[in-house]
């Protein structure tokens, strides 16, 4: 076994509303528990995926447990790169202000607090996608 | 025949919504639940289709799937009524059955 891992680019790709399914708590754990691994992570929300991010989710109507102040401790976990697709956001008439704000900080740069979700257009999102050495699916 | 329909997939995802909108009888109600909520919004890609229904049927969202999403109440097409569980019974009481459109 060599001393050194081997740092793989990993991008997890989120594509479902949550609570209707359990993909988008599957995937936020499983993100989680990726992060003990040292890799190169960016996450992606694409199609109603986005909806995950959304501000002020109350789940005390449905029974069910809010995790959406879950995503504001990625940062913390070393997760810098959250990319939302402009064009999803868009056919659903969501703009960034509707997101909730997502931030890491810096330790190269005195911990400074710098912004961790990007929106980016289609043919930006290809083209991180096809630098990834694994993309997984959610 | 009353019917109350129920919707629970985003119309972004599947085309339950759409099936249900097409085969639903003038003056039946539909009821948008669970993922199905996202509909519900004025502004998106699907907000005319589900504006035109709402002249022929009863149009409804269930609210606290709304607010599970962080989807503001204040952006729901005008003609969508906003209803509690409550209300959800007494829809399903007051038609003669209930079809799920999943």
């Amino acid at each position: 076994m060599s001393e050194e891992g081997i740092i793989k680019k990993l991008m997890y790709v989120n594509r479902k509303a949550p609570y209707g399914t359990i993909y988008a708590l599957e995937s936020l754990e499983v993100v989680l528990i990726g992060a003990a691994f040292d890799q190169q992570v960016s996450l992606a929300f694409v199609d109603d995926g986005v909806y995950q991010l959304t501000r002020s989710q109350n789940t005390d109507g449905i029974g069910m447990k809010n995790f959406s102040p879950t995503y504001a401790a990625l940062g913390d976990y070393d997760v810098r790169h959250i990319y939302v697709e402009r064009e999803s956001l868009e056919a659903r008439g969501l703009t960034v202000e509707d997101l909730m704000p997502l931030t890491y900080e810096d330790e190269d740069d005195d911990w400074a607090e710098k912004e961790s979700l990007r929106i980016v257009d289609s043919s930006e999102l290809a083209t991180l996608m096809g630098e990834q050495d694994v993309v997984l699916s959610f | 025949m009353s019917l109350l329909h129920t919707v629970n997939k985003s119309p972004f995802e599947r085309n339950s919504l759409e099936s249900c909108l097409r085969l639903a009888e003038d003056g039946h109600a539909v009821l948008l639940i669970e993922d199905a909520a996202v509909a519900a919004l004025d502004g998106t890609a699907h907000t005319e289709t589900i504006k035109n229904a709402t002249g022929r049927l009863s149009m409804y969202v269930l609210g606290p799937d709304l607010d599970a999403r962080g989807l503001s109440r204040d952006r729901v097409i005008d003609g969508i009524e906003i209803v509690d569980y409550d209300r959800f019974v007494m829809l399903a009481c007051e038609h003669d059955s209930v079809q799920s459109w999943l």
